[in-house]
């Protein structure tokens, strides 16, 4: 296992072979951190009727019509009510940023923004998402843009293996939005539902306090 | 998960009769139970857009809407300012994200933490009544020492809980056109030889809202919760207080208990044990004493007993200003 950075390291500090290592790990970070949402994706769309109704409608099949938001784009999706948010995500609409670690609540990789709040994408049943606006990893890079939090994640090595680090930059983001930047134990108090196998934690916390100041724009 | 129908009715007539349904709020306890075949509803009733919101301070006390999410609640001014103990005691449950989807009345009905309930593989009298207490000879350092039964040893997992039944909090039930009021205290029920019957719930029956009375002790109230991990873990053992103070001397007390039995926990005895007395350490060491009686430790969690009364100190000290 590689050694984790100390929190004394400079956050762009070039070690030895540090330069190839953060150009990989960027190219990483890009793909984990959404950019790939550039390329245009093969969606599996539904036919969308002109009025689609905002409560679930049910069909013969059992199957529920249900519209949702995501990152500012109507989807509408005939699911079944089992069907969770973060699986019509990932396996309906192809936006497979967002990630399952745990698929019950406890590991945070899977958080994405309902109504600018974090949430769990594996605990919201999608047809109770409708109507609803939702903000995947996928939603915070403006084009080849990255956002604050993402870039500051590249810049602070917030991430080892990567997996959780979509749900992380989710909940990075509402850390500022929501003013909780106070001092290093309310950003891990804050943070505390997205596990880190890897043990990024203190490089995470670097990570939010250099994104903070740039957010205050109202970026994102 | 297994197959259920949807709905999400606008109003309680539309709600209708529970049988095999089951409510859904924010859903943090229900679709994590449901994945695991724990529960297994034939149709979920979507309550989100039931008129059973607002947070709002009068003369009366403090009303706070069923819907309402647990980090709303935690952050609300008046909340804060009057009741530091409700406040304190959701921050310290759950994660950002949970208290964010949470609500209050899914707090308050949340099921226990027991891996044995949560394991559809083995017997618990919980999940399935009759088939026996896998925690009694089993992992039981995270349960109950006060308010068991042969039949489960469970603990009660809210914090919130906690600080409402300290608080002496009610609630408002709903079904069919007419409510009913409860006392929280009474609301939950000691397991006996029924722990699959956990509330005065009746089937299809609805919390609405959660009213806490005005108190000349609330404002000064605080939670002390202890834990394996320092956030995003349920207790080992907490402590919802509330004191009056005139000068040096205690008027009056309000105490209760979490992480260490079945249900939530008044402690009368501690609770007597600071009334008129003097505002010092020495007064809170021997109240905590009483903390922890008619305890039933089982082979792992015998620690409890000793933290628990360790506990009352440090939140007694914590709300007197002498920490």
């Amino acid at each position: 296992m590689r050694k984790r950075a100390n929190q004394e390291d400079q956050p762009l500090s070039q070690s030895e072979n540090g330069s190839s290592r953060r150009e990989f790990l960027g190219r990483l970070a890009a793909i984990s951190a959404g950019l790939t949402v550039a390329t245009p994706l093969a969606r599996a769309k539904q036919a969308v009727g002109k009025s689609a109704p905002k409560a679930p409608s049910k069909t013969e099949s059992g199957l529920m019509e249900v519209s949702l938001k995501i990152n500012g784009k109507n989807e509408t999706l005939r699911i079944d009510p089992r069907v969770t948010l973060l699986d019509a995500l990932r396996d309906r609409i192809q936006l497979t940023g967002t990630k399952k670690g745990c698929d019950h609540g406890q590991c945070g990789a899977c958080t994405v923004h309902i109504d600018g709040k974090s949430a769990l994408s594996c605990l919201t049943l999608a047809v109770m998402a409708r109507g609803k606006e939702i903000t995947t990893i996928e939603g915070l890079a403006k084009g080849d843009e990255l956002h604050p939090v993402q870039e500051a994640f590249i810049a602070c090595d917030g991430f080892q293996c990567g997996y959780c680090t979509s749900g992380q930059i989710m909940s990075a983001v509402a850390c500022i939005q929501d003013g909780h930047i106070g001092s290093d134990t309310e950003i891990r108090e804050f943070m505390s539902g997205n596990l880190c196998r890897c043990g990024a934690y203190p490089n995470i916390v670097d990570a939010i306090k250099m994104a903070a100041p740039k957010m205050k724009g109202g970026v994102a | 998960m297994r197959a259920f129908t949807y709905k999400a009715p606008s109003s309680f007539s539309d709600a209708g009769e529970a049988g095999k349904s089951n409510f859904i709020a924010g859903g943090t306890t229900m679709i994590d139970l449901m994945k695991l075949e724990v529960m297994t509803p034939e149709q979920l009733v979507d309550i989100n857009h039931l008129p059973m919101r607002g947070i709002e301070f009068g003369n009366e006390g403090l009303r706070i809407g069923a819907l309402e999410r647990m980090s709303a609640v935690a952050a609300h001014a008046d909340v804060v300012k009057n009741y530091p103990v409700i406040s304190e005691a959701l921050l310290q449950s759950a994660s950002t994200q949970i208290r964010n989807m949470a609500s209050m009345g899914g707090n308050l009905l949340q099921r226990t933490r027991c891996g044995y309930f949560r394991d559809v593989h083995t017997p618990c009298n919980k999940r399935e009544p009759g088939s026996g207490c896998s925690a009694l000879d089993g992992e039981n350092r995270m349960h109950a020492i006060l308010g068991t039964s042969s039949s489960c040893v469970a603990t009660h997992a809210s914090d919130l809980a906690v600080a409402l039944v300290a608080l002496d909090a009610s609630i408002r039930l709903h079904h069919g056109g007419s409510t009913r009021l409860v006392s929280l205290d009474d609301f939950y029920l000691l397991p006996g030889e029924t722990p699959d019957k956990e509330t005065k719930l009746k089937p299809g029956e609805l919390i609405t809202e959660i009213l806490v009375p005005r108190s000349p002790w609330s404002q000064r109230s605080t939670y002390v919760k202890i834990r394996d991990r320092q956030s995003y873990e349920f207790a080992l053992t907490s402590i919802a207080v509330a004191l009056d103070i005139d000068g040096n001397q205690i008027k009056d007390a309000r105490i209760a208990a979490g992480g260490v039995a079945t249900k939530p926990w008044k402690l009368p005895r501690v609770r007597e044990a600071l009334i008129g007395k003097p505002l010092n350490e020495q007064t809170f060491d021997a109240a905590a004493k009483l903390a922890g009686e008619g305890a039933k430790p089982l082979k792992q969690n015998g620690f409890k007993v000793e933290l628990l009364q360790r506990t009352v100190t440090r939140a007694l000290m914590k709300v007197g200003g002498l920490a």
